[in-house]
């Protein structure tokens, strides 16, 4: 591609990268207030971090589609270095940490996050969850407290009391703020929930902002009273544009040679750096077009942020993974829109930054315990317990380390506990200490037709050496095929099987081939894809038995002579060429119904969209059919139904002449519309408008059938095998 | 043009369940090289002693095996390598121990001292076993170094007195040697193309060996070159056990310090972990 054609690409972009920083701003900028008021920092601080951020690394960075702002898991430590240094000399503090992070750039320490297993990471997050819902949770129900030396674990245990005590408000401007983070909990608990285009065109937080300061002009305006909610419980302190860059922050080095300054600049880089690390690694398994993020070059942009954050009074700047998902979901492509974000951040700081004091504190400290729950979510236990056992050990001795003692504390605990629950498992010290320096990964191309990369891995592979096998991945174009042999290893741990799902995926994706060979004579405690795999052949079997749905479901396969397996499959590329699947994550399939002679099935289908607060795992029932015959790209929709997931792939609307009924009721998307019209004739047109709406969509080879973003009954499974069936008759006359 | 590169064999014998197999092996080789045997006994002479080395060469000697005894006492590794002197030993025998229950074989401290100080050429037995087994894969390093062009004669010119019959050169190209860190799509691009070119630097660099080689050595045999990714004289060891190859060639190691000692690099796991009969040249 020639730099002319990126240029004419980038501002044929443009609009959909604008409107897509244009809604992400609109989450970080509540966001951006309540972190850093969790943090005990000026509310500006979080937009400040946000804006520098948003502005410098969409110039310096080497990601593409995230974005950068203040991060839910700094706001632990960044309590701590306020707390204990005070606000002045925390600037200090993350300014230092910011060119820590720059020299990690410099030294290519973006493999740092390689190093951590999965279930301590999984464990250190969710004890940063609980820390912020802890905290936040009180000031939600108006329940300020002030302990003498604040531990997370006492503001935790403290909640019960905090509900009790809501019964027992008096003072109405106190019952009014609970009432306002109780309302705005359960706008952000509902509003996935509510699949409505409109709704869903203004992110939850941005409805929580807009709510209150509309109730607080309603108040003051039409009743002429004011507001009802007690003015402490209000966010203050927001100052005008002029103010922040007038009266900059007065800066405090003299705790530099204090042991408590360099722990939290250790802290405070150790979870910017991790934090960016993963949000970046998510993000780029969300980007459409599958681009590498260089990671070496992001976490430079990130640290010369976060010192020009620093020294302007904000937070540490770091990726953001909830952020990012959004401006995915909404048609980012470009680095553009961090810039967007930023520039309508401080377009909102210049206009209203008067109206943001009408926000009542409870109202945005419902966004981060809702944010904290997220991290922290009970349902992560039993996906963690479906990995082993051991996993869900390493995950609570992470968990309690961090919350009782400290993050770093935490982390190193869980990647200890790791080490000795393998060692444990594997019944062996020596496998580990005698290999771990050794050289345990081959890689070369196979001498025969299709140049396969073959690459073969000894002794042991876990956290502890993933980075080699990593790297020779990534010396490999992902178009190509790869073949991973653990034939020689003793030892394959679930971090690892993890990673090399995710490198299966990215393959697939590109059009190579990622395949692991091998383990065949490895035995796992559980069936989970993941579950770590040691050499010895001990044969398991596990019976699960049926749900109500699926006895029925397998009633009716034996009346209709259709194959029925209940049983999960993850190989689910065939629906990657859809258009509906490519901002889509695709967890797995089941309940599969199949008619052999016609080749149909009908399935259940789980996948997610976006990352982080903003996920959404969807289950909906599929009919997907292979024709006999080529037939262009579409898509169909009833008038409104889903276009807005589609406003975005560059496609209009085709109207089919001579049917303008037709064409009113129903949206039709495709590259090539002049096909598309040829195809559509008088009895395909007929069809689609004397049967129910679904959603119908091509890929030139095969057909997608679905009506609902949830699993279909019996009855509608029926409906929707009778209709595949018949439109296939259609087709293939 | 005949080539005899190893003129007089060496082996150290004692008393051991290994004594019968060691001999058999070296008889054998002797035979195929057209090389004299010299058998290496630390501790006093006695009839009794090469009365029973007799018994057990006799079968050899009748197909015209040439062979000496030479007793000595003293610490093992230094009549060894004082014999490999005064007898002008050109290639040590050395076998191998197996690891109970494990699969991989490994050298005695003894043999590994000799390995690392011995001037002459030295084989290293996995498998020595009274029949013989065939060598049918032999593998050879084509490091970027002068000691190659000899390793890969050697290599060659034991495939054909052995009958083997494939021969494969494998080019080690190290992290080091790539100047181009892969970090995302573009360095990734840049990484490929860069490799590809190192690949026919390598592949000219091994041709050129290649033609200084009698061509009658070569009929038969299957020569190929394969570049692989990893660390240098490691990697090659796996990638002998990944193929199954039967001998694997390489170049002897440069001198060692005390640093390579703590930090075993190169040869030194090749030893830990032998992947199949070595043969180190010098």
């Amino acid at each position: 591609m020639s730099s002319k054609n990126n240029i004419a690409l980038f501002f044929k972009s443009l609009p959909k990268n604008i409107f897509s920083g244009f809604v992400v701003s609109l989450i970080a900028l509540p966001l951006g207030l309540g972190l850093a008021m969790a943090s005990e920092a000026p509310p500006i601080a979080g937009i400040i971090a946000a804006v520098v951020g948003g502005i410098m690394v969409s110039i310096l960075g080497g990601s593409n589609v995230t974005i950068t702002g203040p991060g839910n898991g700094l706001v632990g430590v960044l309590l701590i270095a306020i707390s204990t240094l005070g606000l002045e000399s925390a600037y200090a503090a993350i300014i230092c940490s910011g060119v820590l992070l720059l020299i990690f750039g410099f030294l290519r320490m973006g493999k740092l996050a390689d190093f951590f297993p999965n279930s301590a990471i999984q464990g250190m997050l969710a004890a940063i969850g609980l820390i912020i819902l802890g905290k936040q949770f009180h000031i939600m129900v108006a329940n300020k407290i002030k302990f003498e030396n604040p531990e997370p674990v006492d503001y935790l245990l403290e909640i019960p009391n905090a509900i009790i005590n809501l019964f027992h408000l008096e003072n109405t401007g106190l019952l009014y703020a609970a009432l306002a983070g109780i309302v705005s909990l359960f706008i952000m608990v509902f509003y996935s929930k509510i699949r409505n285009k409109y709704l869903q065109l203004v992110p939850a937080p941005m409805w929580i902002v807009m709510l209150s300061i509309g109730l607080s002009y309603y108040y003051e305006l039409i009743l002429g009273l004011p507001q009802p909610i007690a003015d402490d419980y209000m966010v203050s302190g927001i100052p005008t544009a002029n103010q922040i860059i007038s009266e900059l922050p007065s800066i405090n080095f003299s705790k530099i040679n204090s042991l408590p300054f360099w722990l939290s600049v250790v802290s405070l880089t150790l979870i910017a750096s991790i934090e960016s690390l993963l949000s970046i690694k998510a993000v780029d398994k969300l980007d459409v077009d599958k681009r590498r993020s260089n990671v070496n070059k992001d976490l430079k942009a990130l640290g010369l942020a976060t010192v020009f954050s620093g020294f302007l009074g904000g937070l540490n700047v770091v990726t953001v993974i909830a952020r990012s998902s959004v401006n995915v979901n909404n048609g980012g492509s470009n680095r553009s829109a961090n810039f967007f974000h930023a520039f309508f951040l401080v377009l909102f700081i210049v206009l209203f930054s008067s109206q943001l004091t009408r926000i009542p504190l409870p109202a945005l400290m419902a966004i981060l315990v809702y944010t904290g729950y997220k991290l922290a979510n009970p349902n992560q236990l039993g996906r963690i317990l479906r990995v082993g056992k051991e996993q869900l050990i390493i995950f609570f001795v992470t968990l309690f380390t961090t919350l009782l003692v400290g993050l770093i504390q935490g982390i190193l605990a869980g990647i200890i506990a790791t080490f000795i629950l393998h060692v444990l498992i594997n019944k062996s010290f020596k496998l580990f200490v005698k290999n771990l320096l050794k050289p345990n990964v081959l890689m070369y191309r196979e001498h025969d037709n299709n140049e396969n990369y073959f690459i073969s891995v000894k002794h042991f592979c876990s956290f502890l050496n993933f980075y080699k096998l990593k790297e020779r991945i990534n010396a490999i174009p992902e178009h190509l095929d790869v073949i991973v042999d653990f034939s020689m290893c003793e030892f394959v741990d679930d971090t690892v099987m993890e990673n090399l799902s995710n490198y299966q995926d990215l393959f697939h994706k590109k059009g190579g081939h990622f395949e692991i060979i091998g383990l065949d004579m490895h035995d796992s405690k559980t069936r989970h894809p993941f579950a770590l795999k040691r050499m010895l052949p001990v044969p398991n079997i596990i019976k699960k038995s049926l749900t109500r749905r699926q006895n029925s479901l397998e009633i009716f396969a034996e009346d209709f002579a259709l194959r029925y397996s209940a049983k999960k499959n993850e190989k689910l590329s065939f629906l990657e060429p859809f258009e509906y699947f490519k901002t889509k994550t695709l967890n797995f399939s089941n309940n599969h119904l199949l008619d052999e002679k016609s080749g149909a099935k009908v399935f259940d289908l789980e996948y997610s969209e976006g990352e982080g607060i903003v996920q959404e795992t969807i289950k909906s029932t599929l009919f997907y059919l292979n024709l006999n015959v080529n037939i262009p790209e579409f898509t169909l929709d009833k008038e409104g139904f889903l276009e807005k997931a589609y406003s975005f792939a560059g496609y209009s609307d085709i109207n089919i002449d001579k049917h303008p009924d037709f064409s009113k009721r129903f949206y039709l998307l495709g590259k090539n519309s002049h096909q598309i019209k040829q195809f559509f004739s008088n009895e395909l047109v007929h069809f689609f408008e004397s049967n129910p709406y679904y959603h119908v969509e091509s890929n030139g080879k095969s057909l997608l059938i679905f009506s609902k973003e949830r699993v279909a009954s019996l009855k509608e499974i029926k409906a929707l095998l009778y209709f595949g069936k018949q439109l296939r008759d259609l087709i293939d006359d | 043009m005949s080539l005899n590169l190893f003129n007089t064999i060496g082996i150290g014998v004692a008393f051991s369940p290994n004594l019968e197999a060691n001999l058999n092996e070296a008889s054998r080789l002797s035979i195929y090289l057209n090389s004299k045997l010299v058998l290496i006994h630390v501790g006093e002479p006695s009839e009794e002693k090469s009365n029973k080395f007799k018994s057990l060469l006799k079968p050899y000697t009748e197909q015209g095996l040439q062979f000496e005894i030479v007793f000595k006492s003293g610490k093992p590794v230094d009549v060894i390598l004082q014999t490999i002197e005064d007898s002008q030993i050109d290639l040590l025998l050395l076998g191998a121990l197996k690891r109970e229950k494990f699969v991989n074989f490994y050298l005695g401290s003894i043999a590994r001292k000799i390995t690392r100080e011995a001037k002459c050429s030295i084989l290293l037995l996995t498998h020595a076993s009274i029949n013989r087994e065939i060598c049918e894969h032999i593998v050879v390093n084509g490091l970027d170094e002068k000691q190659t062009e000899q390793t890969v004669t050697s290599a060659i010119y034991m495939a054909h007195k052995f009958g083997s019959k494939s021969l494969t050169i494998v080019e080690e190209i190290s992290k080091q040697k790539l100047s181009i860190k892969v970090e995302d799509d573009v360095t990734l691009r840049k990484s490929n193309i860069e490799k590809a070119k190192l690949k026919r630097v390598e592949e000219e660099r091994i041709s050129a060996i290649l033609k200084n080689i009698p061509e009658s050595y070569k009929t038969n045999l299957k020569i190929k070159s394969q570049p692989i990714f990893g660390t240098s004289g490691y990697s090659i060891g796996h990638y002998t056990e990944v193929v199954r190859a039967d001998l694997l060639v390489m170049n002897a190691p440069k001198k060692l310090t005390l640093w390579d000692r703590i930090f075993p690099h190169d040869i030194e796991y090749i030893l830990t972990e032998l992947p199949s009969d070595v043969l180190i040249v010098r």
